[in-house]
């Protein structure tokens, strides 16, 4: 098999894991919505938007407009614009279009944190395959949760949804370990990002809007601050 | 009026990969612009950090659970664990801190 999509899987399964406890969580909301599983599956298979599909599914169980359900998704959606612009400057200047497109469709959180950490250019194969394995056990965990509802036990949900969060961390300390600008970075986000949500006003926004605003704040100041020498990006 | 949910899916489907689709449609070429690059260089890490804390004190039943499984999964992948050992680590040590 092809080594990237041997490594997409393999990189898939830690995502794949996380992805099933969170949409487990997200189905019994969908259920509540009054989805059926298969739609629940077909949803969360397609979308992959924790965020968007919570609020979908809360507006859905209020029988809202259909323009509610698009300005939810546009909202909580937003931040996906700059990560596949982040991963426009990761293809090589020989991927077509439709490489690029299908790429984008892979984006999640997850999916976007390990393709931008991918070493040299992106090879799209690697993406598909991780999007491919995780988005499976997305859609079958919102499928398990619409059915099963309450079967799991809470302690296991509470230990399983940190493994997502568990592979944010993996993706950000080693480059934060290289580059100290990073480090600060990090820290930063997480003290703003922290005192954001407990802030009266601040804390009302969504967190889909927060991490939208929090990101380009701090990573602009960052580019201020400490900006890339041309050196800097032959990776 | 009872709307149908099968538009609510399809239009949600097409809404979150358009979004998705927008940049590279309008960016094709490499980026020259300094501040912009540097931008995007740090986006990718902040987007995380923002979205990982104070999120895991909040995903699990009790926040010092989270807060436990954060510091641990640092120093883990500081010590150059990769993302499945690390993932695991901090469910782990939600599932034990939940215990007490």
């Amino acid at each position: 098999m092809n080594n990237d999509i041997r490594k997409g899987m393999r990189d898939g399964i830690p995502i794949a894991l996380g992805y099933f406890a969170v949409a487990f969580s997200l189905g019994i909301i969908a259920k509540k919505a009054g989805l059926l599983p298969w739609e629940g599956a077909l949803c969360s298979f397609f979308t992959r938007a924790s965020a968007g599909e919570y609020g979908v599914y809360t507006l859905v169980a209020v029988n809202a407009t259909y323009a509610e359900v698009i300005g939810m998704c546009i909202v909580t959606n937003l931040r996906y614009i700059l990560m596949s612009t982040a991963l426009t400057q990761k293809f090589s200047s020989q991927t077509s279009i439709l490489r690029r497109i299908l790429t984008a469709c892979c984006v999640t959180d997850e999916i976007f944190g390990i393709s931008i950490a991918y070493p040299g250019p992106l090879a799209t194969a690697y993406t598909y395959s991780a999007a491919i394995v995780s988005g499976i056990m997305w859609a079958a965990g919102c499928a398990c949760g619409i059915i099963a509802g309450n079967i799991l036990p809470t302690n296991m949900i509470s230990a399983l949804s940190v493994a997502l969060y568990g592979m944010f961390i993996a993706i950000i300390i080693p480059p934060a370990r290289r580059d100290k600008a990073v480090l600060i970075a990090i820290a930063v986000s997480f003290l703003l990002s922290f005192l954001c949500s407990t802030m009266p006003l601040i804390s009302t926004l969504s967190s889909g809007l927060r991490t939208i605003l929090l990101t380009i704040l701090i990573s602009a100041l960052a580019a201020v601050i400490r900006p890339r020498k041309e050196a800097d990006d032959e990776q | 009026m009872n709307n149908n949910t099968l538009i609510y899916i399809l239009l949600s489907i097409a809404v979150t990969n358009l979004i998705r689709v927008l940049p590279m449609l309008l960016i094709r070429r490499r980026i020259r612009n300094r501040f912009i690059r540097s931008f995007l260089y740090y986006v990718p890490y902040v987007t995380l950090a923002v979205m990982t804390f104070p999120a895991i004190t909040e995903a699990t039943t009790t926040p010092l659970a989270g807060c436990a499984a954060l510091l641990i999964g640092i120093l883990s992948a500081w010590r150059g664990f990769g993302l499945f050992p690390v993932s695991i680590i901090c469910c782990l040590v939600v599932f034990i801190a939940e215990l007490f």
